[in-house]
C-alpha cells in the first residue's frame, strides 16, 4: 500500500482528500478533550486533580452536540476517504450511545476514584481514549480503520482493568484481558490478511462484492477467523473465559465500562463486518452465529446461577445477554430479516446499556457501605435503603426481561427478528432463548430475594450514602429503563434509523 | 368487527388511576402508615368509581361489540398499538378486579401482614390492580403480554416478603412457572403475528385472519399459548405452584390470586387462543377437557388429603378451575357462558374463603384443621360465614357457585360440532362425580372446624395446663368478625346470593359476546 501511495505522490496525481469536518466533529471534540485532560493533569497540583473529572464529562457532553446536529442535518449520509469512514444514521445512533455511556461511566467513577486514591488524570485520559476508539469504530468501513479503532478502544481498556495497581486480582484481570485480547486480535488479523488477499482491497464493500462469487474454503476460513476475533471481544462462549475474571478483578466502574461500552463496540464491529463485508457469506456465518448464540446464552446462564459474588454474577449475566444479542444474527442472512435483526441488535444494545450501567451504579453505592461483593451482602437492603432496593428491582427485572421495564423490548425485538425468518433454525433458537430467559430469572431473582426477603447481614442497617454523581447516574439510567420500557416506540425509532448504508449491496 | 369508541377515556383512566396513587405514595414518608392506607384506599375507591361509571356507560344492547375502544399508536415499528376495549366477556372480570382490590384495601386497614411496611405492600397492590385491569381490556397481543407480566413481580414480592414460612420457595416457584409459560406464550404470539402476514397484533384482526393459518401450524402455535395460559389457570399438570403460592401468600395475596389472577389464564383461552386458532382449538379441545376433568378429580382428592385449611382451599381452586376449563373445552356458547360465570363465581366465593381463612389464622394462629373446632360456638358469625361460603363453593343451588358448575357439566353433554361426543359425555360423568367429592371435602372441612366444642387449647378456661401446643396466649384475641372485616366481606356475600338467585344478570351481558366470539366456528 505504501508503495502505491508513494507512486501516486511521485506521479503527481495525489489529491488531498476533502474532509467533512462536521462529520468528524464528535471525534475532534473527544480528541480535544483528551488533550485538555492530559494537560490539566500535568499542570495542576494534587489537590486540584478533581478538576479533571468535570472536564472529562464536559468532553462527552460536548461531543454529543455534533452528534445531534449531524442527526438533524439533511445530509444523513456522509462518506469520507472513499467510503472508508462513513457517518450515517446507524453510526450516529451508535456514537450517541457510546458517548452517553461514557458520560454515565464518568458519573459512577468520580467518587470511586477519589476515595480509592487512584491516579485520576490518567484514568480519565484512558476512558476518553477508549470511547474515542468506539466512536471511530461506529464509522469504520475498512479493515484497516476497523482494526485501528479496535486497538484504540482495547488498549486503554487493558490498562483500566489493571488499574488497582496493588491488588493482585486487578493485575490478573488486566493481564488476562490483555493476553486474550491480543490473541483475538492476532486471529482476526490473520483473517483480515486472508480477506485482503482474496479481495485485493481493504474496503468492506469491495470485500462484500468479491465474496458474492463462489465460496471457496479459503474464503470461508477468512470469514470464520474474523468472526472468531470478534467473538472474543463480545465474550461469546466458548471465547468468554477472560470475562468473569476480568470483570471481577477490575475496579467496578471499569467493569461497568467493559460490560457495556466495550461489549457494544464489539457488537457494532461484528454487525458492520457481517452486513457490509459478508452479506454473501451468510451461509458460513449464520450457523456459526446460531451455535455461538445458543451456547453463549445457555452457558452464561447456567454459570451465573452458581455465583455468589455480585460482579461475577453480572459478568456471566452479561455473557448470557450477549447470547441474546447474537440471536437475531443467527438468521440475519435470510433476506428481509436483515433489517429487523439489525434493529434488534441496536435496540438491545441501548436498553442493555441503560440497565446495566444502572446496576453497576447501585453495586458501587452499596459496596461503598458493605465493603463486600457477596450477593448475600444485599440482604435487607429493602429495609434500610428502600429507594436503592426499588431501583435495583427495576434494573434486575429489566435484565430479566419483565415488562414494562426496558429489557423486555430488547428480548421482544430479538425474538421478533428470529421468528420473522420463519425457518426451523429460527424457531429452534427462539425456543432456546425463551427457556433461557426463564432460567435467567433464577439469578436475577436471587438478588431480589436477598434484597427483599432476607435480613441484613450482622444486623447492619446503617443507611447507604448516595453521592450526587451516582444519584444522577441512577436517575438517568432508571428513567431510561422505565420510559423505554413503557414507550419502546422511542428506542425502536432509533433502531429503525439504524439501517447500515450499503449493507446487502444496498 | 365494529368498534364503538364513545367515552373511551373511562378505560384508560380506570386502568391507570392506581399508578397515580402509587406516585403520590412514593412521596409520603414510610412512617406515615395511616396516610398510605388512606391514599391507597382512596385510589382504589376512585378506581372503582370509574369502574361503576363504566358499567353505567356500557351499552348492554351491544354487549357483543368492543366498546370504549381506544386505538393509539404505541410501538409502530412492530405494528403494535395501544388498542383497548371492553365487551361483555371482559366487563365482569374487569369490574371484579376493581371490586376485589377495594375490598382487599379495606381489609388491609388493620390487617397488614408481617413484616409490616404498608407503603410497599399497598404500592404493590395498586400496581397489581393496573396489571389485572389492563389484561382484561387489552385488545392487542403485545399490550396483553405486557399487562399479563406486570402482575408477576408485585405478586412475587407479596408472597415472598409478606408470606408464610415457606414464602421464598413458594414465590420463586410461582414466578418461574408463570414466566416459563409466558415466555412460550410470547413466542407463540410472535409466530401468530408472522403467520397472519405480519400486519398487526390487534386481536380483532387476528381473529379474522387466524383461521387461514395452516392447520398444523395452528396446532403448534396453540401449544405455546396453551402452556402459557394453562400454567396461569392452573391446569393439571401445571398446577403445582398454586397450593404453595396460596398457602404461603398473605391473605390479601391469596384473595387476589384466587379472585383475579387465575382468571387471566382462562380469559386468555376465551379471548385469544380459541377464537384466533379455531382449527387448533378443535384439535386440542378433547385434551383440554381431559386435563380439566383430571384437575377436577385430582383437586378434589388433593383436598381430602390436606391438613391445612388454606391449602385445602387452594386445592379446591384446582378443581373449580377444572370445571371452568371443561366448559371452555366444549367450544359451545353454553359452555363458555358457564365458564365465564364460573370464573366470577369462583372469584367471589374462593376469594371470600381465603378471607375467612386469613381471619381464622389471625385468631387461632394456626390453620391446622385438626386443631380447630367449635368455631360456631366460639366465633359464631365467622363460623356461619364460613359455612355459607362452603355451601356456595360446593355448588348449592341458589348461590353463585351453582351457576358456574352445573351448566359446565351440562355443556359437556353436547360439545361443539366435530368434537367426540362420547368422550365429552364421559368427562361429564367424571365431572359430576367431582361435585360429590367437592361436597365431601367442604362439608368435612366445615364439620371438623365449625362443629363441636371449641378445643381447650383456644378457650383458655379449660383445664388445660398440659393441653395444647400453643403457648396459651393465642386465645386472648379470638374475637368475632370485626368492623373492617364486615365492610370488606359484605359486598362479596351479597353478590354470591344475588348472582345465585338471579344469574341472568350476568348471563345477559356474557351471552352476546360469547356468541360473537364463537362465530369463528360458524355457529
Amino acid at each position: 500500500m505504501l508503495s502505491s501511495l508513494l507512486s501516486m505522490v511521485a506521479d503527481g496525481d495525489w489529491v488531498s482528500p476533502t474532509i467533512d469536518y462536521h462529520a468528524l466533529a464528535p471525534e475532534i471534540v473527544l480528541a480535544a478533550g483528551i488533550v485538555v485532560v492530559l494537560l490539566v493533569d500535568l499542570f495542576t497540583s494534587e489537590s486540584n486533580k478533581w478538576l479533571v473529572a468535570p472536564i472529562a464529562s464536559f468532553s462527552f457532553l460536548g461531543a454529543f452536540i455534533p452528534v445531534v446536529t449531524l442527526a438533524l442535518s439533511d445530509n444523513t449520509m456522509r462518506e469520507l476517504f472513499d467510503g472508508r469512514y462513513v457517518v450515517d444514521e446507524f453510526s450516529l445512533v451508535i456514537k450517541g450511545l457510546f458517548i452517553l455511556a461514557g458520560y454515565v461511566v464518568v458519573l459512577i467513577s468520580t467518587d470511586y476514584l477519589r476515595e480509592g486514591d487512584y491516579y485520576q488524570g490518567e484514568y480519565w485520559f484512558l476512558v476518553l481514549t477508549s470511547i474515542l476508539g468506539m466512536v471511530m469504530m461506529a464509522s469504520s468501513r475498512d479493515l484497516v480503520s476497523i482494526f485501528v479503532a479496535l486497538e484504540f478502544l482495547s488498549i486503554p481498556a487493558y490498562m483500566l482493568a489493571a488499574w488497582r495497581k496493588r491488588d493482585l486480582k486487578s493485575n490478573e484481570a488486566g493481564v488476562k484481558y490483555y493476553l486474550l485480547g491480543v490473541f483475538a486480535s492476532a486471529i482476526m488479523l490473520y483473517g483480515m490478511s486472508l480477506l485482503y488477499g482474496i479481495a485485493n482491497s481493504t474496503l468492506l464493500t469491495d470485500i462484500g462484492e468479491t465474496l458474492s462469487g463462489e465460496m471457496t474454503s479459503i474464503r470461508a476460513l477468512a470469514v470464520l477467523f474474523v468472526i472468531i476475533g470478534f467473538a472474543f471481544k463480545v465474550s461469546a462462549v466458548p471465547f468468554h473465559t477472560w470475562a468473569p475474571d476480568t470483570y471481577e478483578g477490575a475496579p467496578t466502574p471499569v467493569t461497568a465500562f467493559l460490560s457495556v461500552a466495550s461489549k457494544a463496540a464489539g457488537f457494532v464491529a461484528l454487525v458492520t463486518v457481517l452486513y457490509v463485508a459478508f452479506p454473501y457469506a451468510s451461509d458460513v456465518w449464520q450457523p456459526v452465529m446460531w451455535i455461538l448464540s445458543a451456547l453463549t446464552m445457555t452457558v452464561g446462564n447456567v454459570l451465573a446461577l452458581r455465583q455468589s459474588n455480585i460482579v461475577r454474577m453480572l459478568a456471566y449475566s452479561s455473557i448470557s445477554q450477549g447470547g441474546f444479542i447474537l440471536m437475531p444474527l443467527a438468521v440475519a442472512g435470510e433476506g428481509a430479516v436483515g433489517q429487523s435483526a439489525l434493529r434488534a441488535v441496536v435496540v438491545y444494545l441501548m436498553l442493555y446499556a441503560a440497565t446495566n450501567l444502572g446496576v453497576f451504579a447501585i453495586v458501587i453505592a452499596v459496596a461503598r457501605k458493605t465493603r463486600s461483593g457477596a450477593i448475600s451482602s444485599y440482604g435487607g437492603l429493602f429495609s434500610y435503603a428502600p429507594g436503592l432496593a426499588a431501583l435495583m428491582t427495576i434494573f434486575m427485572a429489566s435484565l430479566a426481561g419483565i415488562p414494562p421495564l426496558g429489557g423486555w423490548f430488547g428480548k421482544f425485538a430479538a425474538f421478533q427478528a428470529v421468528l420473522s425468518a420463519e425457518t426451523n433454525w429460527g424457531y429452534a433458537i427462539a425456543v432456546i432463548g425463551a427457556v433461557n430467559s426463564v432460567v435467567a430469572f433464577g439469578y436475577y431473582g436471587n438478588v431480589l430475594r436477598e434484597i427483599w426477603m432476607r435480613p441484613a447481614p450482622d444486623g447492619d442497617t446503617a443507611p447507604v450514602v448516595i453521592q450526587p454523581a451516582i444519584a444522577v447516574a441512577l436517575g438517568i439510567t432508571a428513567l431510561a429503563t422505565l420510559v423505554l420500557g413503557t414507550l419502546p416506540g422511542i428506542v425502536s425509532h432509533f433502531g429503525d434509523l439504524a439501517s447500515l448504508s450499503r449493507a446487502f449491496g444496498g | 368487527m365494529e368498534l364503538l369508541r364513545d367515552n373511551n377515556w373511562v378505560l384508560t383512566i380506570g386502568t391507570f388511576l392506581p399508578i397515580v396513587g402509587v406516585l403520590i405514595m412514593l412521596f409520603i414518608p414510610k412512617a406515615d402508615e395511616v396516610a398510605h392506607k388512606a391514599v391507597a384506599l382512596a385510589t382504589a375507591v376512585a378506581t372503582l368509581a370509574v369502574g361503576v361509571w363504566t358499567l353505567v356507560l356500557f351499552d348492554y344492547g351491544q354487549a357483543e361489540k368492543l366498546q370504549f375502544v381506544t386505538d393509539v399508536e404505541w410501538i409502530s415499528i412492530i405494528k403494535s398499538s395501544y388498542l383497548i376495549g371492553l365487551d361483555g366477556i371482559s366487563l365482569p372480570m374487569y369490574f371484579l378486579s376493581m371490586v376485589v382490590t377495594v375490598l382487599v384495601m379495606i381489609y388491609s386497614w388493620d390487617h397488614i401482614p408481617n413484616p409490616g411496611n404498608p407503603k410497599a405492600f399497598l404500592i404493590l397492590m395498586l400496581i397489581l390492580q393496573t396489571g389485572m385491569a389492563g389484561t382484561f381490556i387489552a385488545q392487542d397481543l403485545v399490550l396483553f403480554f405486557v399487562f399479563f407480566e406486570v402482575v408477576l413481580l408485585p405478586m412475587y414480592f407479596m408472597i415472598g416478603v409478606w408470606g408464610g414460612e415457606q414464602r421464598q420457595y413458594a414465590s420463586l416457584k410461582f414466578f418461574l412457572y408463570t414466566m416459563f409459560g409466558s415466555a412460550l406464550m410470547l413466542v407463540a404470539f410472535l409466530a401468530l403475528f408472522f403467520k397472519t402476514g405480519a400486519e398487526s397484533f390487534a386481536i380483532p384482526y387476528l381473529v379474522e385472519n387466524g383461521a387461514s393459518i395452516a392447520r398444523n401450524t395452528q396446532i403448534w402455535i396453540f401449544a405455546g399459548m396453551f402452556i402459557g395460559f394453562a400454567v396461569k389457570v392452573p391446569m393439571f399438570p401445571f398446577h403445582t405452584w398454586l397450593p404453595d403460592a396460596h398457602t404461603q401468600a398473605p391473605t390479601q395475596g391469596s384473595v387476589i390470586l384466587a379472585a383475579i389472577l387465575l382468571k387471566l389464564g382462562t380469559y386468555g383461552f376465551i379471548r385469544i387462543a380459541i377464537p384466533v386458532l379455531p382449527e387448533a382449538a378443535k384439535e386440542w379441545a378433547p385434551w383440554i377437557g381431559l386435563l380439566a376433568v383430571i384437575g377436577i378429580i385430582y383437586g378434589a382428592l388433593g383436598c381430602l388429603a390436606q391438613t391445612d385449611m388454606k391449602r385445602l382451599i387452594a386445592f379446591s381452586s384446582v378443581a373449580h378451575m377444572g370445571f371452568v376449563m371443561l366448559g371452555i373445552s366444549t367450544l359451545t356458547p353454553f359452555g363458555f357462558n358457564a365458564a365465564l360465570f364460573g370464573m366470577v363465581a369462583h372469584g367471589l366465593i374462593t376469594g371470600m374463603l381465603f378471607f375467612v381463612a386469613g381471619s381464622v389464622k389471625e385468631r387461632y394462629h394456626t390453620l391446622e384443621i385438626k386443631r380447630l373446632s367449635g368455631m360456631l360456638k366460639q366465633v359464631p358469625r365467622l363460623g356461619w360465614i364460613m359455612g355459607f361460603c362452603a355451601m356456595a363453593s360446593l355448588g348449592l343451588p341458589g348461590l353463585a357457585g351453582f351457576w358456574g358448575e352445573f351448566p359446565a357439566i351440562l355443556s359437556a353433554y353436547s360439545p361443539a360440532e366435530g368434537l367426540p361426543e362420547e368422550t365429552f359425555r364421559t368427562f361429564m360423568v367424571i365431572a359430576a362425580i367431582g361435585t360429590v367429592f367437592a361436597a365431601g371435602y367442604l362439608l368435612w372441612l366445615y364439620q371438623r372446624t365449625a362443629f363441636g366444642e371449641p378445643s381447650a387449647e383456644f378457650t383458655g378456661h379449660g383445664d388445660g395446663h398440659g393441653h395444647g401446643h400453643g403457648h396459651g396466649d393465642g386465645h386472648d384475641d379470638i374475637h368475632d368478625v370485626t368492623k373492617f372485616e364486615w365492610i370488606a366481606w359484605t359486598p362479596l356475600l351479597i353478590s354470591i346470593v344475588v348472582f345465585g338467585v338471579y344469574p341472568q344478570l350476568m348471563f345477559d351481558v356474557l351471552d352476546p359476546a360469547v356468541k360473537a366470539t364463537l362465530a369463528v366456528f360458524g355457529g
